[in-house]
């Protein structure tokens, strides 16, 4: 690979853009197609559908056969709550290849000893949010169990395309939220994406077991096909 | 530490930059259960340091060897590991499945 193919290519996916590298197995030529490009591009119909499923392998082409290389951007974790939860689930995350950043306006909560090595907003999530990249590549979980802060930042997060959303809170804690938000004038069918109660059912107690079970549930939404996830 | 995708390719560029000879390596195809998807990155500078996967370890040690060459010579290479056996690179794949990897330099 050029080091300048390579070079563009790092540069994508740091500005969280989705870029392919087509790679003529015959000759080794290479080139990245940037997503912006991809519709103008001679071989549109075959980058469109890679871009959308992920994933990368070898197609047929009338360019004869390459192998696409299919880079999406890294998953995004955004977490209202610098909560007990919250302190095994970010970390937990990043492993698993998030970005984190968490957003409470709760400065005895946010504070470096509680999370020394997460980026942390203690603002509201009016002021926050606008500024992160939340987007089709963010999973978005509310765990502050406070109306004030989780319904704005749902209102929000509902109006992008996350890949997943998940309130903490019991059945009934969620029906008054649900109720809440609908009177705001959220759609009902927005308002269906909500994951609540969060997380796998998987017996979890600890804030550390709730956090597994809500990182389980973020991989099968992204991994998963959509019929399997839910 | 463990390395996440967009380090791997972050590793690839700033190792070429401070001028040392690097190979990338990519999973092409598996066929059969593998364990890292097609796309998975391995880089590998001239002393033979990596960073990344493209199995669970079992033929990274050959991959390594590969990329060697890669970089001495500049031309790609695609090898293929599939169950363990003489011809191959007397390493395979002990989940049984087969891969093919991409090993090309960056220059």
């Amino acid at each position: 690979m050029r080091l300048e193919i390579l070079s563009a290519l790092n540069a994508e996916r740091a500005a969280r853009r989705a870029a392919i590298v087509v790679t003529d197995v015959e000759s080794g030529a290479q080139r990245l197609v940037k997503a912006a490009d991809v519709a103008a591009d001679p071989l549109k119909d075959v980058l469109e559908h890679r871009l959308r499923s992920g994933k990368s392998g070898m197609a047929e082409t009338r360019q004869g056969r390459v192998f696409l290389t299919v880079h999406v951007p890294p998953p995004h974790l955004v977490i209202t709550g610098a909560v007990h939860i919250s302190q095994a689930l970010a970390p937990m995350a990043r492993l698993a290849g998030y970005d984190v950043v968490i957003v409470d306006p709760r400065t005895a909560f946010a504070t470096k000893e509680r999370f020394p090595d997460v980026p942390m907003l203690a603002e509201w999530p009016d002021t926050a949010l606008p500024r992160l990249a939340v987007d089709r590549y963010t999973a978005f979980v509310a765990l502050t169990h406070d109306p004030k802060i989780d319904d704005p930042a749902l209102i929000f997060a509902l109006a992008r395309d996350c890949f997943y959303i998940g309130a903490l809170g019991s059945k009934k804690t969620h029906a008054r939220r649900v109720a809440r938000l609908e009177e705001q004038g959220v759609a009902k069918e927005a308002l269906a994406r909500i994951r609540a109660p969060i997380g796998l059912k998987i017996g979890a107690v600890s804030p550390a077991e709730i956090a597994v079970a809500i990182l389980g549930e973020i991989t099968a939404e992204l991994r998963l096909p959509a019929e399997k996830a839910s | 530490m463990l390395a996440r995708d967009e380090e791997i390719l972050k590793a690839a560029e700033e190792w070429r930059r401070s001028g040392r000879g690097v190979a990338l390596a990519t999973v092409m195809e598996t066929w059969g259960s593998a364990p890292r998807p097609v796309g998975a990155n391995l880089v590998i500078d001239e002393e033979g340091n990596f960073l990344g996967s493209v199995s669970g370890g079992c033929v990274e040690g050959a991959v390594v060897a590969e990329a060697l060459d890669v970089i001495e010579s500049g031309k790609s290479k695609v090898l293929e590991f599939g169950v363990a056996d003489e011809t191959a690179w007397n390493v395979g794949l002990s989940c049984g499945g087969t891969i093919r990897v991409l090993v090309e330099k960056v220059d």
